[in-house]
């Protein structure tokens, strides 16, 4: 056994260690990111604030190693996940293990070091709210696992913010409302058209539990808030007519799509062609939302 | 293992101790640099 462990691995390659850190999920990670360390009113000299969005994009890469440390037994059922480098056979938990936990205490110390201990704070405690109350406490025991598991995707533009001036305020705080109130839409929309393999890892998705209609309900319950976040740093005056202008027309279109959703009856995921459009959309929305409030930023100065 | 097999994991080896090499190259130069950041902060 020992031999086989260590021929594992050996024969992980270096693409499998990337392949652990979820690359596409960090784009969107690091764009909030990003966004949060922009619109903040204190400018960090250039090389320190891309090491804070490095910072971020290790830490993501890191709860993202360690969940699938975490989830091997359950990636090797999904077709989705099974050939992920563990479930494949091409990388032993351990070796996964290590490199989560490394990359993790090395992306808080050099945020720590480059910038400052409240934005190293915020970025340790996102990565074990990720690995320990999402994966490993509640993603296989309730169907709200998305709802408290999307606070840990909500915190890079709170740690943006953090690093670029020490504090916390309140329009990063109505940037983590944002997106923990976009992530149920998101995924459940995904969930919906990929529900069968959900099903046969066990996984209590929420379609799996409480059925399709539920779900559809619950999106549409969830936009509503989702748009009023969204709309309200354009309210509260955080933010000019350029961000709550794009806010209100990406956030109507949400709001038709998810209207669309639940009107949908479909059961097979060929003919969910809604669901799949919300999906699509939902990436978009996010890039465009904080783009928007970036480059309203950007016109006002 | 086969001779093969030999050869192929020698080759990951190399490029993950490749790879190592460059990323700790760039460790230290990115650390230079926020020195510098620092510093002239300070100033």
């Amino acid at each position: 056994m020992a031999t086989l462990t260590q021929s594992y691995a050996l024969t992980a390659d270096w693409r499998d260690f990337l392949a652990l850190t979820k690359p596409r999920v960090m784009t969107l990670v690091v764009f909030t990111g990003l966004a949060g360390l922009l619109v903040a009113p204190v400018k960090l000299p250039a090389v320190l604030g891309f090491t804070a969005i490095l910072c971020i994009a290790l830490g993501a890469g890191a709860a993202a190693a360690l969940n699938m440390w975490w989830e091997s037994d359950i990636d090797a059922l999904m077709k989705r996940t099974a050939s992920r480098p563990l479930p494949a056979g091409r990388m032993d938990r351990q070796t996964a293990l290590h490199f989560g936990v490394g990359l993790a205490f090395f992306s808080v110390v050099l945020m720590g070091v480059a910038t400052n201990w409240l934005a190293a704070s915020i970025l340790a405690a996102s990565i074990l709210f990720y690995v320990f109350v999402y994966t490993i406490w509640l993603k296989r025991r309730t169907p709200q696992n998305i709802v408290i598991g999307g606070a840990a995707g909500a915190f890079p533009p709170v740690i943006g913010w953090a690093a670029a001036t020490g504090d916390v305020a309140m329009l990063p705080a109505l940037l983590f409302a944002l997106i923990f109130l976009w992530t149920p839409p998101h995924f459940w929309a995904l969930s919906l058209f990929v529900r069968s393999d959900y099903a046969k890892a066990g996984v209590p998705m929420l379609p799996v539990v409480a059925g399709a209609k539920a779900t559809r309900i619950q999106i549409l319950l969830y936009t509503i808030p989702m748009t009023a976040a969204a709309l309200a740093p354009w309210a509260l005056g955080l933010a000019g007519p350029v961000y709550g202008v794009a806010a209100a027309l990406l956030s109507a279109f949400f709001l038709l799509l998810a209207v669309r959703v639940l009107a949908s009856r479909a059961v097979e995921p060929a003919a969910m062609k809604a669901e799949k459009s919300l999906f699509a959309f939902s990436i978009l929305y996010l890039f465009a939302s904080f783009g928007a409030l970036v480059a309203d930023r950007w016109i006002g100065a | 293992m086969t001779p093969a097999e030999q050869d192929e994991v020698r080759r990951r080896q190399r490029s993950r101790a490749i790879i190592m090499a460059v990323l700790l190259g760039a460790f230290v130069i990115l650390v230079y640099a926020i020195s510098i950041a620092k510093m002239g902060m300070k100033g």
